[in-house]
């Protein structure tokens, strides 16, 4: 046998494994998943109201979404939120979890207490906020008069809803906060020693110890970030129905509207494959821009 | 930033990376650690409150609840709410038993099939692994709300409807998320590691189990807890499949609450506290595995 051929034959074999290995995924994906999305692909192209049955409508759903400026002003909405919450959370958390990474003492109990916002009602999480976001007698807004700043009217104003709304979803960004303590702990310590050894002060430790070692869990973050941010909307429901105007209507809530209140089911299909393409092209854009920052052990 | 400068002795900068008397050496390290507990106890302060204000809301009388603008706190601590809330007409103890079972035989589902897969996506070479991953990244981006309806119809042709059926059996079949998450993490392993336990003659399975599972300890336990919290917390689809009140979960009594008893948010507080403690078991443990050196005290000297 030549070098060339046993290769070969390790490299059929290593894909033989793959395709053994992701089998579960594949057979839970064929049987539950492929079925929904053709039929959500077909919704798209009826009416539908749930009282009488489809009728077919062709692209006419598709046409209507592309002259609805509603719809081009959701999407503008949505990325705004998706771009402040992702870039506040990411980073913010990143920073709280080196502090909990800190073998300090009651270590357990403050990432306990930084991970509760993640696991309260939503319920609750939305009367608080609506309580520290309120213009008058709002938390936030009373620590800013108090050294003589007047906050602004946050969710009563056009300007200021979706920035109220990114604050309350970097609070609840526990999962995140998990995320990067998991991921902490898999940097070796011998190339901090390394680095220390060279001169390296904290700062160039960070930089270039750290941050190249968690790229990859950093990454995770981002595009998970976005996935969620650019679909979410049941908070904002809860707290501004869209308001003020449409300052706040999300492509999400929009989607909600016309399927649970209009009970426009294939308008409400076809906004969501809207939906679908919007979020598959940031995600594009993300692993595009990856190869320049994110570090892989096996490639 | 503070990483690793808490438990290293501190340098200058300007002294060059010179060592400092042991005596300077610790009034730095001392005043990076009061720092560090500072800004540890503002941000606490910060996120207590969302548990606060449900801990003062499940103390608050009838008619506390209804003050507006809201009280912050209530003028006297009312226990009995937990009590009523409870064991009032809603069987919580029994919604608590199936909110077990269902969340226990999900997290068993998640775990043994998104080990797998991950590792695959992570190590093995194959021509159409890339494909398949942006696939599996694709299920992720499809709003949820878009294959309820579809799905629905599926299962209650299977007769599933009122079974813990279609909210288990798919849970063994792989989640996107965690395979993604999972096979972040084992990208990180140095590939040495993996060439050593090749070389040993270890077969796939004995490397994914010896020399990755340790490893990536970490990162299992946050699919542990995030498969918990998502599966106890799970309201929407329960409340699509499960429909007699002896099958239905906590989340779904608590959404009860909100119906039977229109103001009643002192009640419904109380229970969803209560309702909460596993999670935060559940986080308390998993949080352990998240320290520093216990992970790779198998690879010193790389």
């Amino acid at each position: 046998m030549t070098a060339v051929s046993a290769r070969s034959t390790l490299a059929r074999r290593e894909a033989r494994r793959f395709h053994l290995f992701v089998s579960p995924w594949v057979i839970g994906f064929v049987l539950f998943s492929a079925g929904p999305i053709l039929g959500a692909v077909v919704l798209s192209f009826m009416d539908w109201n749930l009282l009488k049955p489809p009728t077919w409508v062709g692209l006419a759903n598709y046409e209507r979404m592309l002259n609805d400026p509603e719809f081009w002003e959701s999407i503008e909405n949505t990325v705004q939120y998706g771009l402040g919450s992702v870039a506040l959370g990411v980073s913010f958390t990143f920073l709280l979890a080196l502090l909990l990474n800190q073998p300090l003492r009651f270590q357990g109990l403050f990432r306990t207490v930084m991970y509760l916002p993640s696991v309260v009602s939503g319920l609750a999480t939305a009367l608080l906020w609506l309580n520290i976001l309120h213009p008058d007698y709002g938390l936030i807004n009373k620590v800013l008069a108090s050294v003589g700043i007047e906050g602004p009217g946050w969710l009563a104003s056009q300007e200021w809803a979706i920035p109220g709304l990114v604050l309350m979803s970097v609070w609840g960004a526990g999962n995140t906060i998990v995320i990067y303590l998991a991921g902490l702990q898999g940097i070796p310590k011998t190339l901090y020693e390394a680095a220390e050894i060279d001169g390296a002060g904290w700062w160039r430790r960070f930089w270039s110890v750290t941050v190249p070692m968690m790229s990859p869990v950093i990454f995770f973050n981002v595009v998970t970030g976005f996935i969620a941010a650019l679909q979410s909307y049941v908070l904002i429901l809860v707290m501004t129905e869209g308001g003020p105007g449409n300052a706040t209507m999300v492509l999400g809530l929009y989607i909600y509207r016309h399927a649970f209140v209009y009970f426009d089911m294939g308008y409400a299909a076809t906004l969501s494959w809207a939906m679908f393409v919007l979020v598959i092209a940031v995600t594009a854009i993300q692993f595009g821009l990856a190869r320049r920052w994110v570090h892989y052990e096996f490639k | 930033m503070l990483v690793e400068t808490a438990v290293k002795p501190a340098r200058s900068p300007r002294t060059g990376g010179k060592p400092l008397s042991s005596e300077q050496a610790e009034r730095v390290r001392r005043i990076r650690r009061s720092g560090a507990y500072i800004l540890l106890a503002i941000s606490s302060a910060v996120f207590l409150l969302p548990f606060l204000w449900m801990v003062t809301t499940s103390l608050k009388s009838d008619a506390e609840n209804l003050a507006f603008p809201p009280q912050w706190l209530p003028d006297s601590f009312n226990f009995d709410n937990y009590a009523k809330g409870w064991s009032g007409s809603l069987p919580f103890t029994r919604f608590l038993m199936n909110t077990i079972v269902i969340t226990a035989l999900s997290m068993a589902g998640n775990l043994v099939s998104c080990i797998l897969p991950a590792y695959a996506f992570a190590r093995l070479r194959a021509r159409a692994a890339g494909f398949m991953f942006a696939a599996l990244l694709a299920t992720m981006m499809i709003p949820r709300e878009i294959t309820l309806v579809p799905k629905f119809v599926m299962f209650s042709k299977l007769g599933w409807v009122d079974t813990y059926l279609p909210l288990v059996v798919p849970e063994f079949f792989g989640v996107a998320l965690y395979i993604f998450l999972l096979r972040q993490f084992f990208t990180t392993i140095p590939q040495e590691l993996i060439d050593a336990a090749r070389i040993d003659g270890a077969s796939e399975l004995r490397i994914l189990w010896s020399v990755m599972l340790p490893l990536a300890k970490p990162a299992i336990a946050a699919i542990c807890l995030f498969s918990f919290v998502g599966n106890w917390n799970q309201y929407l689809e329960n409340s699509i499949y499960l429909r007699s009140m002896e099958k239905i979960t906590l989340a779904q009594g608590l959404g009860m609450f909100n119906g039977q008893y229109v103001t009643q948010y002192n009640q419904m507080m109380a229970v969803a506290l209560v309702s909460m403690l596993p999670i935060l078991v559940i986080f308390f443990l998993a949080q352990k595995t998240f320290i520093r050196g216990v992970t790779l005290t198998g690879i010193a000297g790389r």
